[in-house]
């Protein structure tokens, strides 16, 4: 890796990551895992003159259990979210999803924090995230403020933090037996971004869907929720066909780009297919 | 023979690889490892633009930034910087458009190198190239190889987009399909594939005096070396170059780079070693590129499925300048359209034509895939159009085993083959008529995830090549192979070969072979290779050739160094040579067995040549040089199972089942290795891989995020067998591998998600056939 040239510094308190940040102002950035900045740099897209590397900050890693959610250092490696108990036991759709990120090389580097904050719409946590309905905690030199997941993105990999502030943690609410998840990844090949992602979840009751959350990844610039379709889940019968007609509705109101990958009218087309069939799974439907 | 004494031969051995720990672990010189007193790095700056003239380029503010230590326009090295090769002028009024290695006025792909940043770093000099200021005048692209070709497009070169035709027939096609009952024309795209060797390509170059070493992670040492000497004027003996441990390559290091020579100048100039090593995006722009071929293919036959003419008419993209072998790839194919077939008349046409694009070339398989492809598609869709099994029209119309040797339509003679017995053994293996009926199940009962079969029952010629026939195809070199023995007085044997391996397992093939032909223990033997001053003459490695030519002139080099030791084994036993029999590392008296000398103690006494017989010189060596009388060709059938999720478009590669005909097996693991990633590669020109361009000229898949190159989660795992029908053109009986796969399983896939399709009304899915193309096809096949 041939970047141009930066100052580094690595702290040894979150107090002295902030105040680092804060020092940098628009020109220091924080580097967690490097996954995605590294390759930033290496292809001289980003120039920062100041990297504040978080790596150190141990206290910023693993799961923790508080009431009624579970909060998630934002260090946390994405290899960690796949066998945490807790996420296993109480966000399963955490730690499925991170077992269809990357490989297992870049999982062991990259973190939860990095993902969200890095705000690449084709990442997969964001949606995630969104469709859990969880918040994150964040750190500046004026103490902590916590900020819903569907305020935090604001544009194409742009969040809603401050020059100065740090990601420390993520909360999810822990989920009961009664609901059900699932993460459709469209891909081209294993180790590729999604081309659409669908993170389900969904509640159910007496063969219905009492209640069901979906956020979609890259169908927009942003992660989006699909909320004509969880409309039409709700109280849905929990078999196939109705999902299926539930998900006919998943790109409503979005726009999703065209690349590479897909065109925007395949993408809506996946985002309908999908939607239907990680609803159905999430809801036990056969 | 005893089955005991067939245990103990070397060959045919599952011998793990000798030189792969070193590989494996990286411990060894790649070139990028080197590190040599004073040595300074080079970047290049390359144009952003697909097509423009360069009216400016100011490199005043990058000569004063910190650590450079010199930078080069192509104005400023224009004097001596000549034009890179093309060795294979295919027809005598072919355009060869000059090339200069660093563009000096004008330049015509995205990638083209136009400045050189000499600096103490990687980083200073990569921080310079951004402070070098050029302007460009742009001009229009030409992207589009149809396009190129029509009146009034944009040139690419004053001499006009067309560099040559090239046109060869046999049999009177006009006959063939005057009246033919059936008709079949189709056109295929082999799109442009980025040959993605695990390895960039790296160049280290020390001067002393006026003598050079140059190291490359390259594919052809010898080669190279000559083709520097003559587009540089270093005079040839005083060029060593070096291909050390090389980490593959695919086609893409059978080249003489631009790189490589400004290199070489560079060092000139300054008097100093230079380094220059690649990153990944910066290879996908300048490696040349592979394919990238329009196929216009008809095909008549007989109601009962007899081919009675082939048509092929091909439009070749050379990208933007003729390369080393560049113009001569699609003639590999030429001969190869015909494939295991038997008919009446052919004729192939090959226009090629230059575009604003990065330059193609040879790409594992060279011609042989594209056409493979192309007369395997259509073979299927005469199925097809017949309502025969695909499998009973290929029976009915391939060369079969007793008529053996046989000419081809196209002129090869095919030594020997048994496509009956390789095809008997795939769909056994494969479980075909369930498979069959599971397809045909799926598709009644309208389920969404449908099942195809798509078959390859490909051939392929290999051991490239006999130079008689290089020279009636107008390629500038021969095709034969050099190898020598020298015999240590230890015992210890070193063969010297002009193969140079990147990856292949040269060292633990060669070994095995030496270790029969000498009756030498297999760790006795050391293997020297890619140095010119070690091993001097060589064609060097390409078109699986090096077991076939290059293993050759070892068993010949072998076959001297043990005549030689018979001549003094008689002298030191007192006996006539006459009197010895060779038998197992040993000259022994006819007769009386315990009187006998090993290869060893023969090598002892010539080195001490205290008692050699009169006029024997003291050495125990030998030089070989080996040119083949004929190509050989392997064979098999190749045969895969496609789940299409016609609601998705997603494809899933369900079973793969390779059977292929190598003939002789002198490594099973090594062979097996290579099947594999063959099969992967051609895997991932059917599914995954293409370069793409946009509409300006750029290329948009320059990083391995964009080009998709799969990885083993992406595989099915594959069955592989073989049979083995040994060739009759050479004494080891082998064929050669190392492209079988890839040539083998691209139609395969194909063929078995259009034939999971067909009954939705999908004739053709072009290739990657991506989830998205995969559901237009559908689309398109409902509103038909
Ligand atoms: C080969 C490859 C494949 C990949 N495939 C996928 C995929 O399929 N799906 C997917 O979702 N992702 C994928 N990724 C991306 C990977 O998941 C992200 O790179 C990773 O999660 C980012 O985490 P990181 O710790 O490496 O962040 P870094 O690269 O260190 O940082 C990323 C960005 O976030 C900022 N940042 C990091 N931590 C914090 C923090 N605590 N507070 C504030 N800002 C912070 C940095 O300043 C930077 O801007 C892939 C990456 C690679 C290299």
């Amino acid at each position: 890796m041939i970047p141009a040239r930066f100052d580094y510094v690595r702290p040894g308190s979150v107090e002295d990551a902030v105040r680092a940040l804060a020092g940098g102002g628009d020109d220091a950035r924080v580097i967690a895992g490097g996954q995605s900045l590294l390759p930033l740099l290496r292809l001289r897209l980003a120039f920062p003159d100041l990297l504040v590397d978080v790596g150190g900050l141990s206290e910023l890693r693993g799961v923790r259990e508080t009431a009624g959610s579970l909060e998630i250092g934002a260090l946390t490696t994405i290899y960690e979210l796949t066998r945490d108990p807790l996420l296993t036991a109480h966000c399963g759709l955490l730690a499925e999803t991170a077992t269809l990120i990357a490989d297992p090389a870049v999982r062991h580097r990259a973190t939860i924090g990095g993902a969200l904050a890095h705000a690449d719409p084709a990442g997969d946590l964001p949606a995630v995230v969104l469709a859990l309905g969880g918040s994150l905690l964040i750190r500046g030199p004026e103490g902590e403020r916590e900020v819903r997941a569907g305020d935090f993105f604001t544009d194409y990999m742009t969040t809603s933090l401050s020059p100065g502030e740090l990601l420390v943690a993520v909360r999810v609410p822990r989920l009961g037996g009664d609901w059900g998840f699932r993460y459709e990844k469209f891909r081209l090949t294993a180790q590729s971004w999604a081309i659409v992602g669908v993170a389900a979840v969904a509640r159910r009751s007496n063969g219905h869907v009492a209640e069901a959350r979906i956020g979609l990844t890259n169908m927009g610039s942003v992660p989006v929720r699909a909320t004509a379709a969880e409309s039409a889940a709700a109280g849905a019968e929990a078999s196939a066909a109705a999902l299926r007609e539930a998900g006919s509705r998943a790109d409503e109101g979005t726009s999703p780009p065209s690349d590479l990958r897909g065109s925007a009218d395949y993408r809506r087309h996946l985002a309908r297919v999908l939607t239907g069939r990680a609803l159905a799974a999430a809801a036990g439907a056969s | 023979m005893t089955a005991e004494t067939v245990q103990e031969k070397e060959v045919g051995r599952a011998r793990a690889r000798k030189e792969d720990a070193r590989l494996v672990t990286g411990q060894t010189n790649w070139t990028d490892n080197i590190q040599l007193p004073g040595l300074v790095h080079i970047a290049f700056l390359r144009s952003p633009l697909a097509h423009a003239r360069i009216t400016r380029a100011d490199t005043s503010r990058a000569r004063e930034a910190t650590g450079v230590i010199a930078v080069f326009t192509g104005a400023d090295l224009a004097a001596e910087q000549g034009s890179l090769p093309c060795a294979w002028p295919v027809t005598p009024d072919i355009v060869i458009p000059q090339h200069p290695p660093m563009a000096v006025d004008t330049v015509r792909y995205a990638g083209e190198i136009v400045a050189a940043v000499v600096a103490r770093d990687r980083y200073a000099a990569a921080d310079a190239l951004e402070a070098i200021d050029v302007d460009y005048e742009e001009l229009p692209p030409v992207l589009d190889m149809e396009e190129a070709l029509a009146e009034g497009s944009p040139k690419v070169h004053e001499q006009g987009n067309k560099s040559f035709v090239w046109p060869f027939s046999n049999g009177d096609i006009e006959a063939a399909f005057r009246d033919a009952p059936v008709v079949l024309e189709r056109t295929y795209r082999q799109q442009r594939l980025i040959p993605s060797a695990m390895e960039p390509r790296a160049v280290v170059c020390a001067p002393v005096g006026d003598e050079f070493t140059l190291w490359s992670a390259t594919q052809i040492p010898h080669v190279l070396r000559v083709m520097l000497a003559l587009v540089t004027g270093i005079p040839e003996h005083k060029l060593r170059v070096i291909a050390p441990d090389v980490g593959g390559g695919f086609g893409s290091k059978l080249q003489v780079t631009a790189e490589e020579v400004l290199a070489l100048l560079i060092a000139r100039r300054l008097g100093r070693p230079v380094k220059w090593t690649e990153s990944r995006s910066e290879g996908n722009l300048a490696v040349h590129h592979g394919r990238d071929q329009i196929q216009r293919i008809r095909v008549a036959a007989g109601a009962d499925g007899r081919l009675r003419g082939l048509d092929v008419d091909l439009l070749a993209d050379m990208g933007a300048y003729l390369m080393l072998v560049t113009p001569g790839v699609p003639l590999l194919g030429a001969f190869m359209y015909n494939a295991i077939y038997k008919m009446d008349a052919y004729s192939f046409r090959c226009t090629g034509v230059f575009t604003t694009k990065t330059p193609t070339d040879a790409y594992r398989g060279a011609g042989r895939p594209e056409a493979t492809f192309a007369i395997e598609r259509v073979m299927d869709d005469l199925a097809a159009e017949l309502g025969m099994d695909p499998l009973a029209l290929r029976e009915r119309n391939w060369i079969k085993h007793t008529e053996f040797p046989y000419t081809t339509i196209a002129g090869l003679t095919y030594d020997s083959g048994n496509y009956e017995a390789a095809t008997a053994a795939a769909r056994e293996l494969f479980h075909y008529d369930e498979l069959r009926k599971e397809a045909a199940e799926r598709a009644a009962a309208g389920d969404p995830v449908r099942l195809g079969i798509g078959i390859s029952t490909f051939t392929e010629m290999c051991g490239l090549a006999p130079s008689r026939i290089l020279g009636q195809l107008a390629y500038g070199a021969g095709g034969w192979e050099h190898a020598s023995i020298r015999m240590l007085p230890t015992g210890k044997v070193e063969a010297v070969t002009g193969s140079s391996a990147h990856g292949q397992g040269h060292e633990t093939a060669w070994s095995q072979i030496v270790a029969d032909e000498l009756g030498v223990p297999f760790e006795d033997v050391r293997v020297l290779h890619g140095d010119t001053f070690v091993a001097p003459k060589g064609m060097d490695t390409y078109g699986s050739r090096s077991l076939t030519v290059g293993g050759i002139a070892v068993v010949a080099a072998c076959g001297k160094v043990r005549e030689k030791a018979r001549v003094i084994a008689a002298g030191l036993l007192e006996v006539s040579p006459d009197d010895l029999e060779w038998s197992s590392g040993r000259w022994q008296v006819r007769g009386d067995p315990d009187q006998g000398k090993t290869i060893g103690e023969i090598a002892l006494a010539t080195f001490a040549a205290h008692n050699l017989p009169e006029g024997v010189e003291p050495s125990l060596d030998s030089d070989a040089t080996y040119d083949p009388d004929n190509f050989s060709f392997p064979h098999g059938t190749h045969l895969c199972a496609a789940e299409v999720d016609t609601e998705t478009g997603a494809v899933r590669l369900r079973s793969y089942v390779a059977v292929d005909d190598v003939g002789q097996v002198v490594n099973p693991l090594i062979v097996e290795g290579q099947v594999h990633g063959g099969i992967a590669q051609g895997i991932a020109q059917a599914l995954f891989e293409e370069a793409a361009y946009d509409s300006s000229g750029t290329l948009v898949t320059a990083t391995l995020a964009d080009y998709l190159v799969p990885s083993a989660a992406d595989l099915p795992a594959f069955v592989t067998s073989r049979t083995a029908t040994p060739s009759t053109t050479n004494p080891l009986g082998v064929k050669g591998v190392g492209e079988a796969g890839t040539i083998a399983s691209t139609p395969a896939v194909v063929n078995a998600i259009v034939d999971a399709l067909r009954p939705l009304g999908v004739p053709d899915v072009p290739m990657p056939c991506t989830p998205e193309r995969v559901w237009r096809a559908i689309r398109e096949g409902a509103a038909r």
